[in-house]
């Protein structure tokens, strides 16, 4: 059946603007097209720049990577526009909240003290979702996780789960082990099915594909889903993606979502979505399993009035997602399980520079934000986890094979002050840095790979092109970065204190007027 | 040991040291001024959703009466309207899936996002939320209330099995960037502003 049979040109694009007539920018819509010109896509014919090579247990080589992403300007350019573009979203919607500083304050001590007594809100948690009729189960690592949820299926003779997106399950290499089971498993988000079409990992934790243009998309569906390889259209595209999984949402026998918030006095999963793809695997499928990282426990239901003024607005510059979606317990003649997982979290507690770490609500502002990242692609990271908040992650679940990952940054501080739960991101990637080195664990390749990344971003000529001329603080910031990248590697020195202003108004105070290109003393 | 076991003893020794209290949350002052209906409505818009005021004495809903009209399965769980297919008699949520328009009310609106709040009472099938192709959400005026922490104080999201907050329709834009309204769920979303009969 050709997508046209079906009728899809009906479906006019409306959505870019609203009911008043103005360009609609919610959900993780670009404030303006950053499509890449079809004329210049044709003629370059640009293969899309694969991620990291994995070998085993071997440190990635980031700074390869990245050097690919870079020689692929189409992409490099959309990427580093597109992600730009969010990270400017989230100021305007930031500063529309006098007390946007003090909601990320009291979201940062609400995770403390949660974790500081852990224990006691997941037994709690624990107690009201099993008194809400809800099957409780903890899993130990990302094994245990599979092996729990593949039992499930099994108990309910289930050959097909529809799922949400979530990072916890890709971190589990969950999709990988069910494989090998004789069980289909469905993506539903799009940019995540994109990914699982194309066998390859989400490059970001809120936007998966954003790595992809529009072309490589095209050429996926047309592979896998067998539309039209020469239809680029966005809505074209997304249309095809929706007729294609809608059957198989209907027939799944059972569907998965990970979890955004638990909330320990009601055993309640909270979800924030846009698609509502996550409420189908929910509300559809008789059979509902949620994943659950135990960090994600907050204490009540009001804390929420914190998290969710935070969430969306910090990865999107929406103001809430078009979904958050409140699960506690089952259905009429369904069945409700929750997977509790630990996968490391226990033992990263008590590691004293690290531990906050915990506290990441995965709104993605610190890779948006940083240079590094938007110039070399989340699959360059070879990691569940890419960006700031991925090179302090990710050590704690493989030192050797993420050891190298802590010195691809420039160290500008940036992830630091956006982050919704005032996480030390770039203090904590100094601190790994010295603790790899401490144990040995930066390779004797150290040294080129440094050189590499150095190369990397000491070439600004894309960057000021993509960022055009800086006539705001805000956008200074990249061309800090980059034009001052060389004495921030290697270099020990003295790290800025943590920052109790706006990066803007700090900016104000300590780099205007200076000239940045000849700094030589870092950001301190 | 269980992995439960394992998990709860290691966080008990690893448990960060010193005390840390759980914060106040202070009532933040809300961010729209005195006309809910007008901030909810604006805010709703920029959301990608619709918003109706109806005339008294017409036709409540005359901004969707040309889509009730082209459809051929309408689900109503409200009784200002008869669809011709009831909920009530749904045996499973996949039965929904030729719905054109489903109507429901809300229990209430947020005027600082622009969001409706329904749980498994106002739905009657959680499904029909999104697997319609057009969601119509009746709101009182006297519901909406000013911002999200207003709303978690609310009792509702500790009683219900379900409840959710739409806002707008379902939308995505993981295509360079490109807003799509109906990713998955319905592709619009229209809020009529009409009080509790």
């Amino acid at each position: 059946m050709s997508i046209e049979d079906q009728g899809l040109r009906e479906t006019a694009p409306e959505s870019d603007h609203g009911q008043d007539g103005r360009r609609l920018r919610h959900a993780e819509a670009a404030t303006k097209p950053v499509a890449v010109k079809p004329s210049a896509a044709k003629a370059a014919r640009e293969p899309q720049p694969r991620g990291a090579k994995i070998r085993g247990d071997r440190p990635i080589d980031q700074a390869e990577a990245a050097e690919r992403f870079l020689a692929a300007p189409l992409h490099q350019k959309a990427h580093d526009a597109r992600l730009w573009d969010l990270r400017g979203k989230r100021d305007v919607a930031a500063f529309g909240i006098p007390e946007w500083e003090e909601l990320r304050e009291l979201a940062s001590q609400i995770k403390t003290h949660t974790l500081a007594n852990l224990d006691r809100y997941l037994e709690e948690f624990e107690a009201n979702a099993k008194a809400n009729g809800v099957h409780v189960h903890w899993a130990a690592d990302g094994a245990d996780h599979n092996r729990i949820v593949h039992g499930i299926l099994k108990d309910h003779g289930a050959k097909t789960l529809i799922k949400s997106k979530s990072m916890l399950t890709e971190e589990c290499g969950f999709r990988h082990y069910m494989a090998g089971t004789g069980i289909e498993v469905i993506e539903t988000d799009l940019g995540e099915r994109i990914q699982q079409l194309d066998n390859e990992e989400p490059s970001h934790v809120v936007v998966p594909a954003v790595h992809k243009t529009r072309f490589d998309v095209a050429e996926v569906f047309a592979r896998t889903m067998g539309t039209d390889p020469e239809n680029d259209d966005a809505h074209y595209l997304a249309e095809s993606q929706r007729m294609h999984t809608r059957p198989l949402i209907l027939e799944a026998d059972a569907g998965m979502t990970g979890c955004n918030f638990a909330i320990a006095e009601t055993g309640t999963v909270v979800t924030c979505t846009n698609e509502g793809n996550a409420d189908l695997s929910g509300n559809v499928p008789k059979l509902q399993i949620h994943s659950i990282g135990i960090e994600k426990l907050i204490p009540r239901i009001e804390h929420l009035g914190v998290f969710i003024r935070l969430l969306s607005r910090s990865a999107l510059g929406s103001p809430i997602t078009q979904y958050t979606s409140h699960f506690r317990g089952p259905r009429a003649g369904s069945e409700m399980h929750m997977v509790l997982v630990d996968n490391g979290r226990s033992e990263r507690l008590g590691m004293e520079e690290f531990w906050t770490s915990l506290k990441c609500i995965r709104c993605g502002a610190c890779m948006n934000t940083c240079p590094v990242y938007r110039r070399s692609g989340g699959l360059s990271y070879g990691a569940t986890y890419s960006g700031p908040i991925g090179l302090i992650i990710d050590p704690t679940f493989n030192k050797r094979k993420y050891s190298t990952l802590p010195f691809s940054s420039t160290m500008n501080g940036s992830c630091t002050n956006v982050c919704p739960v005032k996480i030390n991101i770039h203090e904590q990637i100094f601190a790994w840095r010295k603790v790899l080195a401490e144990e040995h664990q930066i390779p004797l390749l150290k040294q080129g790979m440094m050189k590499a990344a150095g190369q990397v971003l000491s070439r600004p000529a894309a960057y000021r092109a993509a960022i055009g001329a800086a006539d705001s603080a805000l956008k200074v910031l990249p061309r800090f970065a980059v034009y001052n990248p060389l004495n921030t590697w290697g270099k020990g020195r003295e790290m800025p204190e943590t920052p109790r202003q706006s990066f803007h108004s700090w900016y104000k105070q300590n780099r205007m007027g200076k000239t940045t290109s000849k700094t030589t003393d870092g950001e301190k | 040991m269980s992995a439960r076991e394992d998990t709860l003893a290691r966080i008990r020794k690893n448990r960060p040291a010193g005390d840390h209290p759980l914060p106040e949350v202070p009532l933040f002052p809300p961010l729209v001024g005195d006309d809910l209906m007008a901030e909810f409505g604006e805010r709703l818009k920029r959301m990608g959703g619709r918003i109706a005021t109806p005339v008294a004495g017409a036709d409540p809903f005359a901004a969707v009466r040309e889509r009730l009209d082209g459809a051929t399965v309408i689900a109503s769980a409200v009784p200002e309207i008869a669809g011709n297919r009831d909920l009530a008699e749904v045996a499973r949520p996949q039965d929904l899936a030729d719905v054109d328009v489903a109507i429901v009310r809300a229990v209430f609106g947020v005027a600082e996002t622009g969001s409706v709040l329904f749980t498994q009472n106002e739905l009657r099938v959680n499904a029909v939320a999104y697997l319609a192709q057009h969601l119509v959400v009746l709101l009182d005026p006297a519901d909406i209330l000013v911002n999200i922490q207003a709303a978690y104080r609310r009792p509702d999201f500790a009683r219900a099995a379900y409840a959710v907050l739409h806002t707008g329709p379902s939308a995505t834009a993981d295509i360079e960037g490109v807003l799509i309204h109906g990713a998955q769920g319905v592709r619009s979303l229209t809020v009529i502003l009409l009080p509790r009969a």
